[in-house]
């Protein structure tokens, strides 16, 4: 087991230079950096001076060749230290300490959420297989499965917090949810820890609804399928021939046999929930790490767009190797890393 | 018993002619009426990219115009005609002139300046966008770059991945190794991030758009249908026929084109139907970010970019969401029919 952790942290590392150097690549083809798309234009009418043009080239490094470019952007995403952004001079690291929160909150309980909610779905819909609850319950997942979570994101700003088309019946306001951000722009910083919450709660009930639905959705469908599996095998054959109640066999039997498969795709869940929190971020206005990455791509500010990806990328692999780890303690069939 | 029966059958078909592999699946495909239903609305919805001119259009199809017959104005562009749309040529039209019309008498890019942001009417039966375009003639037109970005999409990204699937899968060992690090890498690039960083590196115009965005969809989505070909050529790998082919001499070009990819094709086959749904909605969500198709251009992402700046506008936000979602959801159901058919133990 230790040597399999050990060996999977060791491959993690060329995967993250990969990641690193792929983003990096991309970006400097562009061939056009912060400098020659805002400067070269000049400013106010002014024409910037070449000097004034080269001397800015140099403190950004974008004179050097693409190697030492790269080079300098590795040791600083190695010794974590990570700079600052070009457009305004704050620290990288300060960005992210505010903006990374924000992400891992949305995906997160989303993805806590779905799994709480698509876990009895899917065991409800296998158990009752062929009757009508579990044909509607299948024919609203597979619809679910299959809408765009920007067209959902869109229609629920449009319809419950435009204020437009549905007056809110619990609040005197037009709309029901707040249009932008993940907490209140005026007063948050005096509300109590309590007011808070329930106003960053009250801000993320749209945004956490269009990241969730997907992947629960999915993940029913899973959880469901394992469910049939397990449920045809001798042991729950037994197990009911033994008198037990049908509620044991399958909360006891069953359950733990057909969570599993659904415990893998923890790990394979994480990508889609972060490229997902990207478009949420930006239809909710909230300042996450895909808002952030966005606005330094329009630079185009390339540490920083690769800090992001490079921190997303480290959350995948670590959680896809969680999910394994996570799938061999829940079996014990399962042995790590072969002979 | 029931095996029993089911035992005869097959020995009873089998001492008729066989119906071939493919026969069996789309027989096993065509059973279900979900099914059915997804294939027609795939061919209704490729019928509408190919004939968009033919539906919405701001010239007619076939027009007798002041004693000269023009063929095809939609298509071809008369100089004559380039001063008139449908409504300025309606007017000018004399008694015995005629005109074969298109059902949606608007151009993807004529503006209704007088109808502008306005929702659906008998003029525009699904409203206006907030330059006065029809919605409708948009969803139409925009059909064509959805299904061009599917298509290409797919061939791209299933091309890839056969290749480079086939090849780890076959040799094995050091070749292996470096690819499936390099599907880690890809695997591990949050995919929208990355899409928009490609595109906006690119810069494209007009239908460059619609390549570039086919281009990068392919090149990030490959990883699946490489690791299931993969799967697919370690486990055909040890198979009997393929000893006994390379036995015979057989190259190993050969054994992998003839033998090995022919044998894993089908489970691709679904990878690369459910591959369509997928880079469909990844076209849309480009184009909503705004780094997708541009505004000149129709697209439904591009579409529902406009609800953000009005989100009074509740038909923009409806129906091009609705054609996308409709677009998606038969693409499922065809992958999962198609799944099931190719399944042995569904087979019925």
């Amino acid at each position: 087991m230790l040597r399999f952790i050990v060996r999977r942290v060791l491959l993690m590392i060329p995967t993250f230079f990969g990641v690193t150097l792929v983003c990096f690549l991309l970006m400097r083809m562009a061939n056009t950096d912060p400098v020659t798309a805002d400067l070269e234009a000049g400013v106010r009418g002014y024409q910037v001076s070449q000097e004034a043009l080269e001397h800015l080239r140099q403190l950004y490094d974008l004179d050097k060749p693409w190697y030492v470019q790269y080079g300098k952007l590795v040791r600083r995403l190695v010794t974590l230290d990570l700079g600052t952004r070009w457009q305004d001079g704050r620290p990288i690291a300060e960005i992210l300490g505010e903006a990374l929160p924000v992400t891992l909150l949305l995906s997160f309980l989303s993805l806590s959420l779905s799994y709480l909610v698509a876990i009895p779905i899917g065991m409800y819909s296998a158990v009752r297989q062929y009757s009508l609850s579990d044909q509607i319950i299948t024919v609203i997942l597979f619809m679910l499965y299959s809408l765009p979570g920007f067209w959902v994101g869109i229609m629920l700003l449009v319809f419950l917090a435009s204020g437009g088309y549905v007056n809110c019946p619990w609040t005197d306001t037009p709309g029901c949810f707040p249009l932008q951000g993940w907490h209140s722009f005026e007063g948050f910083e005096r509300m109590g820890f309590f007011g808070k919450v329930g106003d960053v709660a009250w801000h993320i009930v749209l945004p956490i609804i269009t990241l969730t639905y997907a992947s629960f959705a999915s993940l029913s469908r899973y959880m469901r399928t394992g469910m049939l599996e397990t449920i045809r095998q001798d042991y729950i054959r037994t197990a009911r021939a033994k008198g037990l109640k049908e509620r044991t066999v399958i909360l006891k039997h069953a359950f733990r046999n057909s969570v599993i498969p659904i415990i893998t795709l923890l790990g394979l869940q994480l990508p889609f929930l972060i490229g997902g929190a990207v478009i949420v971020e930006m239809i909710f206005g909230i300042r996450g790490m895909g808002l952030v990455a966005l606005e330094g791509l329009r630079m185009p500010d390339y540490p920083l767009v690769i800090t992001i990806v490079a921190f997303t990328a480290l959350i995948t692999m670590v959680g896809i190797l969680l999910s394994d780890i996570l799938y061999a303690v829940v079996d014990p069939r399962i042995t790590l890393g072969g002979s | 018993m029931k095996a029993e029966r089911k035992g005869d059958g097959v020995v009873a078909s089998a001492a008729a002619v066989s119906p071939g592999y493919y026969a069996l699946v789309g027989s096993q495909f065509w059973r279900r009426r979900v099914n059915r239903v997804a294939l027609a609305t795939i061919a209704l919805i490729v019928l509408v990219a190919l004939l968009a001119d033919f539906l919405a259009s701001d010239k007619p199809i076939l027009l007798y115009f002041r004693g000269e017959f023009f063929i095809l104005p939609n298509l071809f562009r008369y100089p004559k005609l380039q001063i008139y749309d449908m409504r300025l040529l309606l007017d000018a039209m004399q008694p015995g002139d005629w005109a074969v019309n298109p059902i949606v008498p608007w151009g993807y890019n004529t503006h209704d300046l007088s109808q502008v942001l306005q929702g659906p009417s008998e003029w525009h039966w699904l409203g206006t966008d907030a330059s006065g375009r029809d919605v409708l003639s948009r969803i139409i037109h925009g059909s064509r770059v959805s299904l061009a970005v599917g298509v290409m999409a797919v061939t791209l990204l299933v091309g890839i991945g056969v290749l480079l699937g086939s090849l780890a899968g076959y040799f094995g060992g050091f070749v292996d190794g470096l690819l499936m690090r390099i599907v880690e890498i890809v695997h591990s690039l949050p995919t929208i991030l990355i899409l928009v960083v490609m595109l906006a590196v690119i810069a494209p115009e007009g239908w460059g758009a619609v390549l570039a965005i086919m281009g990068v969809i392919g090149a990030v989505g490959w990883t699946s249908v490489a690791r299931l070909i993969r799967g697919e050529i370690l486990r055909v790998k040890t198979l009997d026929y393929v000893t006994a082919s390379r036995a015979q001499g057989a190259s190993n070009t050969r054994v992998i084109l003839r033998h090995v990819v022919p044998n894993s094709i089908s489970p691709v086959l679904v990878a690369a139907t459910f591959a369509m749904a997928t880079a469909i909605m990844w076209e849309g969500a480009l184009s909503f970010l705004g780094f997708g198709i541009p505004a000149d251009m129709a697209s439904w992402g591009g579409l529902l970019q406009e609800v953000r700046g009005n989100p009074s506008a509740w038909w923009i936000a409806i129906f091009p969401g609705l054609a996308l979602f409709v677009t998606v959801t038969v693409y499922n159901i065809a992958g999962e029919g198609l799944r099931d058919a190719i399944d042995p133990r569904l087979r019925t």
